[in-house]
């Protein structure tokens, strides 16, 4: 530490503060009352670290990084304005962008120090460069699928596993071979290119149900190789910001897949969509009751209780703010109406949420599964809106059903539950669900947003 | 080299276990917005892209890492401006009950 430049310790203790800030940022998201100030929090620690940085002694030329934070910040306001739907998209892309500095920086940092670069720091390169590699490409496949230029169904085919198996294996034999002979320059870009191939390659066989898992996988990797570089630069701040990130993903990853009731391997490795596709064929036409706008408006304006469950229907077809006018008038005329939000409603954690906060609904009227699920049976009305199998009650009673023990919302314990939906083709996952068969249950076929207007109209009787 | 290992290491430990403890509490109405918020603080990688552009060791290492600083910035702008915008749609009914 003696041989530190002063400069150097002023700018250890800014990274300190950073740190603290970073923590403090996120612990202000716990409540929507508070989550704001998280946000200033980070942004000045993030102003601090990035001013202290500039005061490294080791810098010499300033032109090209200035040039780089320009041109960032000129992709990064952009990408700041999208459409909320688009959310799922935009956060994949910031995961591939996070991941790619993080892969080149390990790229350069490994041939400006080969051949003398010690066991462990090439071992934490290695973890950085192929968890980066892969989160770069993994992550950009995702974004792919979720803005629909790539197919969104599952693309398989055999002996996938095995592919990817050999393909890691590869890698990190490789990976080991350099931390013996890290003077093997030839031998680095292999790692690297094997690593951004496994990251297509895990990513293909995803369907878009699965999206919410993948995303927050991708965001603990990248916060994985995030901490990984901070071990190559010995930088505590990145170190903590990479830890936090990786254990938030991690977090969010395994509530994600308990709200599929998989696990993350099965999510990685399952193929889920081709073992339905045979469930499904068997399947014949079952008498469906079906309603129209004015019907479902006047059975909605009898009911007390009125819970709507939104999916990733209701985001395609850009139904929420139509769904908000339908929550206003419902509200105008005495009815309690609430929203039951799944998990894994959506294409990322939270995705429903957002959209609905969007449209201006209030948030204490968006309630999660754990806390809703008791009140189905007080419940007159449960109105689905593009959701599927997050309501699908073979889930717990159909132990052949491939979704058996995933938690559902209890819809079919209202008394009246209306399913707003295209056609009878069964969802993503093609399980066909035996909701819509109940006596209960009434079919409204149509695009959400228009239904929902129509019945809109109806209860406002023509304005 | 052997103590700045195991102090990174305890470093790493430490952040883990807050990140759980602190994340575990966030509302699962939030998990949109703090999946953003993350992503823009691991973006503050863009420090080490920048001491790697400033150093000017080699053309290569420059090259990329200016790359990196482009992609890590969007990263933090991008990351923050849409946090809040996203938090600022968040309302409550209780204040404006009709």
């Amino acid at each position: 530490m003696t041989e530190f430049a002063g400069s150097q310790h002023v700018i250890e203790v800014i990274y300190l503060i950073a740190s603290a800030l970073f923590i403090l940022s996120l612990k202000w998201m716990s409540s929507p009352a508070t989550a704001r100030h998280g946000i200033l929090a980070g942004e000045i620690g993030m102003v601090l670290a990035i001013a202290g940085t500039l005061l490294h002694h080791g810098i010499i030329d300033y032109k090209w990084i200035i040039i780089g934070l320009v041109l960032g910040s000129g992709i990064g306001i952009p990408l700041g304005m999208v459409q909320m739907t688009a959310v799922p998209q935009r956060t994949a892309l910031s995961h591939a962008f996070g991941a790619l500095c993080v892969t080149l920086v390990g790229t350069a940092e490994f041939y400006l120090r080969s051949p003398d670069v010690p066991k462990f720091m090439m071992s934490v390169l290695s973890m950085e460069v192929i968890l980066g590699g892969l989160t770069f490409t993994g992550s950009l496949m995702a974004a792919g699928k979720l803005q629909e230029v790539l197919p969104q169904r599952p693309v398989t085919y055999r002996g996938q596993n095995l592919v990817n198996l050999v393909l890691f294996t590869i890698a990190v034999a490789s990976a080991v071979y350099l931390v013996l002979h890290p003077g093997a320059k030839e031998l680095f870009p292999v790692v690297v290119g094997i690593s951004l191939i496994i990251g297509v390659l895990l990513v293909i066989p995803i369907g878009g149900a699965d999206m919410p898992t993948v995303i927050s996988l991708l965001n603990s990797y990248a916060g994985l190789s995030a901490a990984a570089m901070g071990f190559v630069l010995n930088s505590k701040l990145l170190i903590i910001a990479g830890a936090l990130d990786g254990s938030s993903g991690f977090i969010l990853s395994v509530i994600m897949s308990k709200a599929m009731n998989r696990s993350f391997t099965n999510v990685l490795f399952g193929a889920f969509g081709q073992v339905q596709a045979s469930a499904a064929a068997g399947q014949e036409a079952k008498p469906v009751r079906s309603a129209t706008p004015e019907e479902a408006a006047a059975i909605l304006s009898a009911a007390n209780k009125v819970v709507i469950v939104p999916g990733y229907g209701m985001a395609v077809a850009q139904a929420q703010h139509k769904v908000r006018e339908l929550y206003d008038a419902l509200t105008k005329k005495g009815v309690d109406v609430r929203f039951a939000i799944h998990p894994v409603a959506g294409r990322m954690p939270g995705h429903m949420n957002v959209l609905l906060a969007e449209a201006d609904i209030p948030y204490d009227r968006l309630i999660e599964m754990d806390e809703i699920n008791g009140d189905f049976p007080q419940t007159d009305v449960a109105l689905i809106i593009g959701a599927n199998d997050v309501t699908n009650p073979a889930a717990r009673t159909d132990q052949s059903s491939p979704i058996f023990g995933m938690p559902i919302l209890d819809v079919d314990k209202a008394h009246t539950v209306m399913v707003i939906k295209r056609s009878m083709n069964p969802g993503f996952a093609g399980i066909d669900n035996p909701l819509y068969y109940l006596d209960q249950t009434l079919m409204l076929f149509g695009d959400a947003k228009q239904f929902v207007g129509g019945i809109v109209r109806e209860l406002g009787g023509g304005h | 080299m052997g103590s700045t290992l195991i102090d990174a290491l305890f470093v790493f430990m430490l952040a883990a276990f807050i990140g759980f403890e602190v994340i575990r509490h966030v509302s699962p109405l939030l998990h949109t917005p703090l999946m953003s918020l993350t992503n823009a603080l691991d973006a503050i990688a863009v420090v080490g892209a920048i001491v790697l552009v400033g150093e000017k060791k080699s053309t290569f290492a420059t090259v990329l890492g200016v790359i990196a600083i482009v992609a890590a910035t969007s990263n933090v702008v991008g990351g923050f401006f849409i946090t809040d915008r996203m938090l600022r749609m968040f309302k409550t009914s209780r204040p404006t009950n009709k």
